[in-house]
């Protein structure tokens, strides 16, 4: 197990200086000069020149990478060309409202998906199974932006049960700053109020955004329940006169939950991108936002920061989801 | 999977397989709306007007018999408009899931006959473009090269390859030691027939089930690219940023937004249900788990 993860931590590390490598080649065949576009249409050649000069910019390839991963080493992601701040910085301010939302809506998906895909698996072939699978594919490919403008529309725009973008309502001063992440500040704060206005805020974001993996965590139980239920010690379970509640949710999804284990790394991922778009019409400060308007001003020192987070989050939750896989299936033995 | 004994393609198999691609309705249903999404693209000339002609004194029509699915915030008409952005879309996914295809599968294939040194490398880089998230390269890229067409393929294939190259080098290990490509080597073909005669088109079938879902994929993330402003610019209709440009105007006009997002549900979906069909058929272990 200890050579596992010494090895498994090794090929994060690699994964990630890998995701820094690309990002850092990307900008540099990037045809537009960051200078200019730091500086504006207005700038004179020689204030060009002298940025260029301040930020390294006119030193060769290879040595601007030199410089930078031994910033890096000392843990200074650089800093912003559009915000003029460490990116440390920016990136401590916009992770914890995308960790939030990325986790209200994997939570989401778990509490609608595992459910879904339990009952679509017991009655397989009827009505039931029939819409969560219609459901599940069609919130599989439902584009996330449209999702969002018609929740904002229904439950805020009408029905107002609701409110609408943002985190906070604006008459609502934020909890003292302890974690960045709202709900969680709110409840250190003991601010029920704000904890109550923080929930409601994050309650239509996180639910479309989760939309998508709802329907991919739906169709994975069902088909690793229908795998499992089909098996001999289902069977006796039943012959032996358990009642079917009892074998479905002791016997069978203790079993299914393993390989439905395995898609959470690779949800995230795609949760993360879908945060992007997200983000933008909820107008949520998080870290999809920031790359965005990072990505339109040629930020590339910031947009590596932003991929340097992600990759290295991507990395941790699968090596979380290997560990814990080993964990609870004692057949797997690493060596 | 079907892939690791070698094709059968007797008469009455292939009618058995075409028997039960027929028999799912959602397969027939991702067939009949694949066609008709193929068929508008192609008649989009003859179907529907000038996607660019704008009328001021027509603007925010509700559907009318004059402009089936409304005008716009300029007045152009919407169905015109959605039926030209499906053929830029259908090229997106097609010329993506090409390249990715081509590209992921040549690097598999390479990795997987080679296997030592090559194999290691090739996996570490895709573990790298796994890690990337997804629609941030492809923004990095987009942003980079100047949004347009062309970048947005671009930047949509680079993060699409790494399954491809997975995919066939699981393929290519499961196959390389099978007895018919053990016995081409004894006949002493070379590595490269081995690979090309024997191995890739046994493995190929994993391959198009994935690359039917693929389609898809790549029409949702280069439309989701064109929404934030990284793909086609205006007045190109593509279907993401169609729905950006009108989404201001959900109100007062929801067809004209709702439109090309209902195009692009139900194109993702046909290529979903295309998918799942082919699987159903080409691969007898993923139809038992449905």
């Amino acid at each position: 197990m200890l050579s596992f993860l010494l090895r498994r931590v090794g090929s994060l590390i690699f994964v990630v200086w890998g995701v820094g490598f690309a990002t850092f080649f990307i900008s540099q065949v990037v045809p537009t000069d960051p200078a200019a576009a730091a500086l504006g249409n207005n700038a004179r050649p020689a204030q060009i020149a002298a940025y260029r000069e301040k930020r390294g910019l006119d030193k060769p390839a290879w040595q601007q990478y030199l410089l930078y991963m031994q910033s890096l080493a000392k843990g200074d992601l650089g800093k912003s060309l559009r915000t003029q701040r460490p990116i440390l910085n920016d990136l401590k301010d916009f992770f914890p409202a995308t960790f939030e939302l990325t986790l209200g809506a994997m939570l989401f998906a778990l509490l609608f998906g595992v459910p879904a895909g339990i009952l679509a698996a017991v009655k397989q072939d009827r009505p039931v199974d029939l819409g969560v699978r219609t459901l599940a594919l069609i919130g599989g490919a439902t584009p996330v932006y449209w999702l969002a403008i018609l929740a904002l529309l229904l439950f805020h725009s009408k029905l107002g049960w609701l409110p609408g973008p943002g985190r906070l309502d604006a008459f609502l001063l934020a909890p003292q700053r302890v974690t960045g992440i709202l709900t969680l500040d709110a409840l250190l704060a003991r601010d029920w109020e704000v904890l109550y206005d923080a929930l409601r805020h994050l309650l239509l974001p996180a639910a479309v955004l989760g939309a998508f993996s709802t329907a991919l965590v739906a169709r994975m139980v069902r088909s690793a329940m229908l795998e499992v239920l089909s098996q001999d010690f289902v069977r006796t379970a039943k012959a032996k006169g358990l009642p079917e509640g009892k074998v479905v949710l002791k016997h069978a999804l203790r079993n299914a939950a393993l390989p439905v284990l395995t898609v959470l790394g690779s949800l995230l991922g795609g949760l993360l991108t879908g945060a992007v778009l997200t983000e933008t019409i909820f107008s949520w400060p998080g870290l999809g936002s920031y790359a965005t308007a990072s990505a339109t001003a040629l930020d590339f020192p910031a947009v590596m920061g932003v991929t340097l987070v992600a990759g290295l989050a991507y990395s941790l939750i699968n090596l979380l989801v290997d560990v814990l896989y080993a964990v609870f299936d004692p057949r797997i033995a690493y060596s | 999977m079907s892939a690791t004994t070698p094709m059968t393609t007797s008469p009455r198999i292939k009618n058995k397989a075409l028997r039960r691609f027929l028999r799912n309705p959602g397969t027939v249903l991702g067939s009949i709306l694949t066609i008709l999404l193929v068929a508008v693209a192609l008649l989009a000339p003859v179907i529907a007007g000038d996607p660019l002609l704008q009328n001021l004194a027509e603007r925010l029509k509700p559907p009318s018999a004059q402009h089936l699915l409304g005008t716009d915030q300029l007045g152009r008409d919407v169905w015109a408009r959605v039926v030209h952005g499906s053929r830029i879309s259908l090229r997106i996914g097609l010329t993506v899931t090409g390249i990715a295809l081509v590209l992921g599968g040549l690097l598999g294939l390479l990795a997987g006959m080679l296997g030592g040194l090559v194999d290691e490398i090739a996996m570490r880089i895709t573990d790298i473009f796994f890690a990337f998230p997804a629609l941030i390269l492809a923004m990095a890229i987009a942003g980079a090269l100047g949004p347009s067409l062309v970048n947005l393929m671009i930047a949509v294939a680079a993060v699409s390859w790494p399954y491809y190259a997975r995919l066939i080098r699981a393929q290519v290990l499961s196959l390389k030691s099978l007895d018919f490509v053990d016995a081409s080597r004894a006949l002493g073909a070379s590595r490269w027939r081995q690979a090309l005669r024997h191995v890739l088109p046994n493995a190929i079938t994993p391959l198009l089930v994935q690359a039917s879902f693929d389609v898809g994929g790549a029409i949702l993330t280069a439309a989701g690219l064109g929404f934030i402003g990284f793909g086609a610019q205006p007045p190109t209709p593509e279907w993401g940023a169609v729905v950006s440009e009108t989404r201001s105007f959900i109100i007062e006009a929801p067809w004209a937004s709702s439109a090309p997002a209902v195009a692009i549900l139900l194109t993702v979906l046909a290529f979903n249900l295309l998918g799942d069909g082919l699987r159903d058929v080409l691969d007898p272990r993923g139809r038992r788990r449905g």
